[in-house]
């Protein structure tokens, strides 16, 4: 069996590649990381700047990585994916992954300048963004992708703020706005739709970038076996958008025929606890606009 | 000198650089432009563009990323070169102590700038001495053949199991960067034959995993004494890769320090870079005067060559440090290093530490002379203020 064809639960190789690590119970990033090596298999170069992932698996000599594997610099996970690749290349490696594995401040906020310099290039590296919405390895501080409403330690919510401002960057904009060749999101919940994509990118002759929601039990405060539930309640609620850029277009790859309820995958969550009716009325609001869009621009 | 296949040519201080990076044949090439180092990588892009160098050259989009490729591309073994300058070199200055750390050779050729603000384009060592506690293996060139001579000899030092510490080659920007000299070209095979392929076990490899750049909480400091004990080692490597290095192609450097007409010098001015070669003319007006004066010109700065000062500054009368750079608040970090080492002689000689050339201020002939000449009646018992600024407008106390 060709491990890096290996997409679905059948076919999934029994072989950890990240193995042994000290992540939280209910993980939703190490799962993450999990199944996207056992796509990519043991041929594979791996970074990942700071972050809970590298935190929890390169604490020397425990190291949790079966494959190569080295921490970047935080801002610069892009650019050593390309070194790396570069050096490959020049040195006439054959049959290999490159891959990166960066959280959502190391992709969206001081990673974002590496990264677009990578697509800019159009090394042949796969670029994963493991979304938890917000800086959860430095204890859950607000990021560039922490969505609107959410409580961090830096966002707190009280009488006069609630919770975080922002609007959530759209970094599958962004990165499509570059002219990738192949760019995709994907939730831990559709496991699935989000092994196809990492086979996609690893096909991809040049930069791919894939963004996976992974659910945090302890940044967002839901039971940690519920991490798997939250990712695809996400999805669901329309809130999370499974979806990809490829040939030059944007593809909705999953369309509900019904929304569940918003107000009940945020109330599951201690970060939203707080939110007032007219506040999840504007998440609402906010998301049947981006649903409109969607609709009436992308191939659905 | 042996006969070379080499030839003569008229090139400056970046086109030199850009020559000997050719000749040393990296894999990768990470840079981004900086006045005035801009001419290295563009010099390098012809020569990749052209076929003359088989490198992978990569377009990044700052400093910063321009070492986390060369980290990334040596994580992998492969053998590589930046450049940078002033702001540049600070932007990257995370990355570091994060390559040295890593143990991966990596060549960088600063062009040195001093720092804004106010914002200014010349000449002065701010940039790289700020670096000085990077791990970096440090070296200041005075002329652009020594230039070519010493990206050549970095490979080697760098690449040396015994030291395995990146280098930064330090020109004085616009003076040494963009002035025109004949160099001693050498031939491909002879810089083949002195360097060879780089060769690592520390390195990520498809048939052998490995983690590079990992965390090490409890083994931290064992690490870094690691690195401590290995740069010690670095001074004899560095000083036999420069003999082997004459003798293949007729050009040596003296190691960590070459001492000119030092031998019998009541006193000494300790210079670094392309202000040496104004002091040697100054020196050998005054030795043809009567005056027994030296220069020690101070090629490492990383590692420091604290036997080398001790021994000059244990046979003369006085001694001067010439820093193109402060401590503000303190005095020149050259004249600090110099210091550390000559206190512990038993009775070490009265010095002066002459500050000057900031944002590219000339530092004359006259004000070499005025040096030497304070120095000389510190000799003979007279004192003198310890920080002296050189060739400024505005007025201060010692």
């Amino acid at each position: 069996m060709d491990e890096k064809r290996a997409t679905n639960a059948r076919e999934l190789t029994n072989t950890e590649y990240l193995y042994g690590h000290r992540a939280c119970a209910g993980c939703g990033g190490s799962l993450a990381l999990r199944l996207a090596m056992k796509v990519l298999g043991p041929r594979t170069f791996v970074a990942i700047p700071a972050n809970c992932m590298s935190a929890v698996s390169f604490l020397y000599p425990q190291i949790s990585f079966t494959t190569n594997a080295m921490i970047s610099p935080f801002p610069a996970t892009g650019a050593v994916l390309s070194g790396i690749e570069a050096g490959a290349r020049a040195l006439g490696l054959k049959d290999y992954n490159v891959v990166g594995f960066a959280g959502d401040g190391g992709t969206a906020d001081i990673g974002i300048q590496a990264l677009s310099g990578a697509i800019d290039r159009g090394d042949r590296i796969i670029y994963v963004c493991y979304d938890n919405e917000a800086y959860m390895n430095t204890g859950i501080q607000k990021s560039g992708l922490t969505p609107f409403g959410s409580r961090t330690t830096t966002s707190p919510a009280g009488r006069n703020i609630p919770g975080a401002a922002g609007r959530k960057k759209d970094m599958l904009e962004i990165v499509a706005a570059h002219g990738i060749e192949y760019a995709a999101t994907a939730s831990i919940g559709y496991p699935e739709d989000f092994l196809v994509k990492i086979g996609k990118a690893a096909q991809c002759g040049t930069t791919s970038y894939i963004q996976v929601l992974s659910p945090c039990a302890t940044g967002w405060g839901f039971p940690v076996e519920q991490t798997v539930r939250m990712g695809k309640d996400a999805v669901d609620c329309g809130l999370w958008i499974l979806a990809e850029y490829e040939n030059d277009e944007f593809v909705l790859n999953r369309k509900p025929r019904e929304f569940s309820s918003v107000e009940e995958y945020l109330r599951k969550q201690a970060r939203f606890r707080h939110l007032k009716e007219k506040e999840i009325d504007f998440i609402v609001a906010n998301r049947d606009r981006k649903w409109a869009k969607i609709l009436k621009n992308w191939r659905n | 000198m042996r006969p070379m296949p080499g030839c003569r040519i008229f090139v400056s201080g970046d086109e030199a650089v850009a020559e000997a990076v050719r000749l040393a044949r990296p894999h990768v090439i990470s840079a981004y432009p900086i006045t005035p180092q801009t001419v290295v990588v563009e010099k390098i892009s012809e020569f990749v563009e052209d076929g003359s160098l088989q490198a992978e050259y990569l377009h990044v989009e700052s400093e910063h990323s321009a070492m986390s490729a060369a980290l990334g591309a040596a994580a992998v073994g492969a053998r590589t070169f930046t450049a940078t300058s002033s702001q540049g070199l600070l932007y990257m200055a995370e990355l570091l102590p994060y390559v040295s750390g890593a143990r991966f050779p990596v060549v960088m050729m600063n062009a040195n700038r001093t720092l804004a603000t106010p914002w200014a384009l010349l000449s002065d060592h701010r940039d790289s001495l700020s670096q000085i506690d990077s791990g970096w293996i440090q070296v200041y060139c005075e002329d652009a053949q020594e230039a070519l001579d010493m990206i050549i000899q970095a490979y080697r030092i760098a690449e040396d199991p015994r030291v395995m510490a990146p280098i930064m080659v330090n020109l004085d920007g616009f003076l040494l960067t963009h002035t025109y000299e004949m160099v001693d070209l050498p031939g491909q095979e002879e810089v083949d034959g002195f360097l060879p392929p780089y060769r690592t076990e520390n390195k990520m490899a498809l048939d052998d995993p490995k983690t590079v750049c990992y965390a090490a909480m409890d083994e931290y400091m064992e690490f870094h004494m690691k690195q401590e004990l290995d740069m010690r080692k670095a001074p004899a490597v560095i000083a036999e890769i420069d003999r082997e290095f004459g003798e293949r192609f007729g050009r040596t450097y003296h190691g960590m320090v070459e001492q000119y007409r030092c031998e019998d010098a009541d006193v000494v001015l300790v210079t670094l870079g392309t202000v040496t070669g104004t002091a040697r003319v100054v020196v050998d007006d005054m030795r043809k005067e009567g005056h027994r004066v030296g220069l020690a010109k101070l090629r490492f700065v990383r590692p420091f060559p604290r036997q080398e000062m001790m021994e000059i500054a244990g046979r003369v009368k006085a001694m001067g440090v010439v820093d193109k750079d402060l401590s503000i608040g303190y005095e020149g970090i050259v004249f600090t290093n110099v210091n550390s080492s000559v206190c512990d002689l038993a009775s070490p000689p009265p010095r002066i530490n002459f500050i000057g050339g900031l944002g590219g201020r000339n530092i004359s002939k006259q004000h070499i002379r005025s040096m030497f000449n304070q120095l000389i009646e510190m000799a003979g018992g007279e004192s003198r203020d310890r920080i002296q600024f050189v060739n400024v407008g505005c007025e201060h106390n010692g």
